[in-house]
């Protein structure tokens, strides 16, 4: 049911674990769905240089986790708010339908980072 | 890889006498059994030969009796037929909350007719209050349905006390036996049960083959209308080969049941033993003796189900779960969460079903591989961490 390349995130998921002294974090999903996804970011000169994420959850929860963090490593900002879950499932190939409304949050997760770090930013 | 199959409650193997049984009646006896001719006497016999194996696994008598395509459809005879063939009697059914998709459901399409059921509740170990059904009967009260043996945990309810109350009362009782079938003994003289059902896929027979028992007397109206095919109670020229495969199954069944059944829970008591042993944060779900022998339900705190049978997927076993991502639903387990489980836990469920095919080495592999998926798992999960 899943393609190989959410198989292959699957079984060999990037950047799992925290980014220490996160500059934003986010963190999305309920228990009640099943899937609940944490996001940490670093940033550097408006650059994300490092992100790291730890998620409970089905494969397409793992999958999608460890695809968004591969895709906004070294993007700007504004280049990763533009990532969506759509974008997401998108460059795994695809997910089974059902998934796609259930177990695709890591846009969301990542917007709650980056939306994490502007108010951060603000404060200090 | 490695093969190992611990989902023996969601489907088995067609056991090898069973189709080498089936297989005249697929090429060669082909008739119609209702034909008078040369053609239909062999599928005759072989359907009547069949229906007597099933009958004295249920013991049971042959007029008592009616094949149909699965236990969904037994089910839905069984609960739509009475409360059709009763509906001047009163309209009220009452069953269980932990019950299978095909009761539920059926259950909740009789509504739009006017029929009222009491979704009983369970307790922490999956098990009914007696006293809660005995309150739950009106005198509207036509029917009560409660499965046998849970399909996801095991659990089994007291089916004859069960009975008891309802003949007492006054009330037709159907227990939906799928699971218990060839695990546990169906005597239905000794049960107090007036209709109850059994499916061939559950028990080393194909798909497409399932029977329910009708005590003499109790009046059904049909599903589907057609000619007199069993005693016109269900039309549809009868599944010859089908059958025959049920009785061989059953008849395969009834011998060495219980020699079985003490090697399944043998196998069954390592496996939850060796999971509490090696992995810390497990709970058992289910009554811990009230149980059928071949299945163990796990839950694996701070970790979803559907990851965990995908890792033992790519180590070559077989299982399920509990968890909403299995099920097409988006709603974890409807059995775990009347049990008080919490989401999380009930996500994190995973049924292994034993059955005929699995041995001591494949509860070996399972318990060598279990504690590095775990971990793998728990180590990615934000819960795990939250908690240490």
């Amino acid at each position: 049911m899943y393609s190989e390349k959410v198989m292959d995130h699957f079984s060999n998921p990037r950047n799992v674990g925290e980014v220490k002294d996160a500059d934003g974090s986010g963190t999305v999903g309920n228990a009640a769905c099943g899937d609940i996804m944490k996001l940490t970011i670093k940033v550097e000169d408006n650059k994300i240089t490092d992100v790291k994420f730890k998620t409970f959850g089905c494969g397409a929860a793992i999958a999608t986790s460890s695809m968004v963090t591969e895709l906004v490593k070294g993007k700007d900002l504004n280049d990763a708010e533009a990532i969506s879950n759509a974008t997401v499932a998108e460059a795994l190939d695809g997910l089974p339908p059902v998934k796609m409304h259930c177990s695709n949050l890591a846009a969301d997760a990542l917007h709650a980072a980056i939306e994490d770090y502007k108010k951060k930013a603000v404060k200090s | 890889m490695k093969k190992i199959y611990f989902d023996h409650n969601a489907t088995t193997p067609v056991a090898d006498e069973v189709f080498e049984a089936m297989l005249p009646y697929l090429k060669g006896e082909w008739g119609n059994p209702s034909s008078i001719h040369w053609a239909g006497r062999g599928p005759k016999k072989a359907v009547d030969a069949g229906r007597e194996m099933v009958c004295k696994f249920l013991n049971c008598a042959d007029i008592e009796l009616i094949f149909t395509s699965s236990g969904s459809e037994s089910n839905n005879l069984a609960i739509k037929g009475l409360s059709w063939a009763k509906k001047d009697k009163g309209n009220h059914i009452i069953t269980t909350k932990v019950e299978h998709p095909s009761v539920l459901n059926t259950c909740k399409a009789l509504a739009k007719e006017g029929f009222e059921t009491t979704y009983l509740d369970v307790d922490a170990d999956g098990l009914i209050d007696l006293n809660a059904l005995e309150a739950a009967i009106t005198p509207k009260t036509i029917l009560i349905s409660t499965m046998f043996a849970n399909n996801e945990t095991g659990v089994l309810f007291p089916i004859k006390e069960i009975g008891a109350i309802a003949r007492r009362r006054g009330v037709t009782f159907h227990t939906d036996a799928v699971q218990a079938a060839g695990k546990t003994l169906l005597d239905v003289q000794g049960l107090n049960v007036d209709l109850l059902t059994i499916s061939g896929h559950k028990l080393y027979a194909p798909k497409g083959i399932g029977a329910l028992f009708v005590k003499r007397g109790v009046r059904l109206t049909p599903l589907i209308h057609g000619g007199h095919h069993e005693r016109n109670r269900r039309g549809g020229t009868e599944n010859v080969a089908g059958i025959v495969a049920l009785g061989k199954a059953a008849e395969i069944a009834g011998q060495g049941m219980a020699k079985e059944s003490e090697r399944m829970l043998a196998m069954r008591t390592r496996i939850e033993k060796g999971m509490q042993e090696r992995i810390p944060h497990v709970k058992i779900n289910g009554h811990l003796e009230k149980r059928l022998p071949n299945t163990a339900n796990i839950s694996f705190e701070f970790v979803e189900g559907e990851s965990l049978l995908l890792s033992l997927d790519m180590k070559g076993i077989a299982a399920s779960s509990g968890s909403a991502c299995t099920s097409g639903s988006l709603e974890p387990s409807h059995v775990l969460t009347s049990m008080g489980l919490s989401n999380e836990m009930s996500h994190g469920s995973v049924r292994f079903s034993l059955g005929k095919s699995n041995t001591d080495e494949d509860v070996d592999y399972l318990l060598e591989v279990m504690p590095a998926i775990v971990e793998r798992m728990r180590n990615m999960s934000p819960l795990y961490a939250a908690s240490k």
